[in-house]
């Protein structure tokens, strides 16, 4: 966002995303889009071997998503993805990460049992593509 | 009053912010106000006792050898929260990339590292390390199941090297790797839009840790496959999911 396309993408993210789960479950962290701040997987923080400050970064982003009160966060790339995640599990803020493009299948209903991995319990059964596919945990 | 001037002697020998100077607009350091809205605004101010203000006061004062020893570099993520907010347009980022580099390469963190030299020695350019043939394994039977147990996505697609497609989609290794069927929903979107797209055969792999190294060459290379691949097949646009 702040670093390539700026705003303008981020509204348009903003607006297939309201498209796929309703205006009214859409809640904005703030600070939001350019003036966010980065949850601190990406310049290779999350390869270089220091959890500690990496935690320490990522927990302004924690503290900013638990504001919100959202289940789900969506996660622009797999840096973000990663780090999110572990901050859910080590703060315990219990929130889910997912890709867009898991939510935009879920909702054109063409998600399958197996490409709903990060997916909570809540959204899991919802709207299955296939639901006789069978998934083996590992 | 003494007789004559004091001189002081010898030369100033050159020190990191010489180095770093090019960087600066109008090559001058005293343009920062120490205004501090870089600090305030870094997550990783506080961290071994430093942030962005600290650490150009300190380049200022030639305090280099305590910059270099200090580990905070690579508790920068590069998000450019200061430098966007910096009133005098001095970037930090780059200027901390440029620290990073002027650690031995050897010595930099060993998973950044590993993950660079994994990727610069494959054609996949993979920092997991997997070959263009596991990869096109792994698509071509993930692609075939999800043909056959989701029949509406009968013809679904996950073109490999297919040449003159409109969009060179890159994928990062973790799905091959590790989650496969994470692949599939982005086929699905591709394929509901009716995009005409395909993966590069080699130089597929999305990730980049050389940037991240700042290890100029391998950053260089890895880019610059991707966009001969790219320019081979005849593809319009190189769709980053990165
Ligand atoms: S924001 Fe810019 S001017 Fe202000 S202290 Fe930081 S570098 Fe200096
Ligand atoms: S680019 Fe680095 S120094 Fe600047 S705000 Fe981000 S983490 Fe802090």
């Amino acid at each position: 966002m702040r670093k390539s396309f700026g705003d303008a993408i981020a509204d348009d993210l903003r607006y297939a995303l309201k498209a796929c789960i309703g205006e009214e479950n859409f809640i904005d962290m703030q600070p939001n889009k350019s003036n966010n701040y980065c949850c601190g997987g990406g310049g290779g923080f999350l390869q270089s071997g220091f959890p500690e400050e990496r935690r320490g970064y990522g927990k302004i982003k924690d503290d900013q998503i638990k504001e919100t009160g959202a289940t789900y966060v969506i996660a622009g790339c797999h840096n973000c993805h990663a780090q999110i995640h572990d901050l859910s599990e080590h703060f315990g803020g219990g929130y889910h990460v997912v890709h867009f493009w898991t939510i935009l299948c879920l909702a054109l209903g063409i998600l399958s049992p197996k490409e709903r991995a990060y997916l909570g319990p809540d959204l899991k059964k919802v709207n299955v593509f296939h639901d006789e596919i069978e998934v083996f945990e590992v | 009053m003494a007789e004559t001037a004091i001189k002081l002697g010898g030369k100033r020998k050159p020190n990191l912010l010489d180095e770093l100077r090019e960087m600066l607009p109008q090559g001058n350091l005293n343009l920062c106000l120490t205004c501090g809205l870089c600090s305030s605004g870094c997550p990783s101010s506080s961290f071994d006792d430093m942030d962005p203000r600290k650490f150009l006061r300190m380049l200022s004062l030639g305090m280099d050898e305590e910059i270099l020893a200090s580990r905070w570099p690579w508790f920068c993520s590069m998000c450019q929260r200061c430098s966007r907010v910096c009133p005098m347009q001095i970037d930090i980022p780059q200027m901390i990339y440029k620290l990073r580099q002027k650690v031995p390469r050897s010595e930099r963190p060993k998973g950044i590292l590993h993950s660079c030299d994994a990727a610069l020695a494959n054609e996949s350019l993979s920092a997991m390390g997997t070959s263009p043939e596991d990869f096109e394994w792994i698509v071509n039977d993930v692609l075939e199941e999800t043909q056959t147990d989701q029949p509406e996505f009968k013809d679904l697609e996950a073109p490999l090297d297919k040449e003159g497609a409109h969009f060179l989609v890159n994928q990062n290794s973790r799905e091959p790797m590790t989650e496969p069927d994470e692949m599939v929903p982005l086929w699905k979107i591709l394929h509901q839009v009716g995009a005409s797209w395909t993966y590069p055969k080699t130089a597929w792999a999305a990730e980049n840790y050389c940037l991240f190294m700042a290890d100029d060459e391998g950053w260089e290379h890895i880019t610059r496959k991707a966009a001969e691949v790219t320019d081979k097949l005849g593809c319009k646009i190189f769709l980053n999911t990165e």
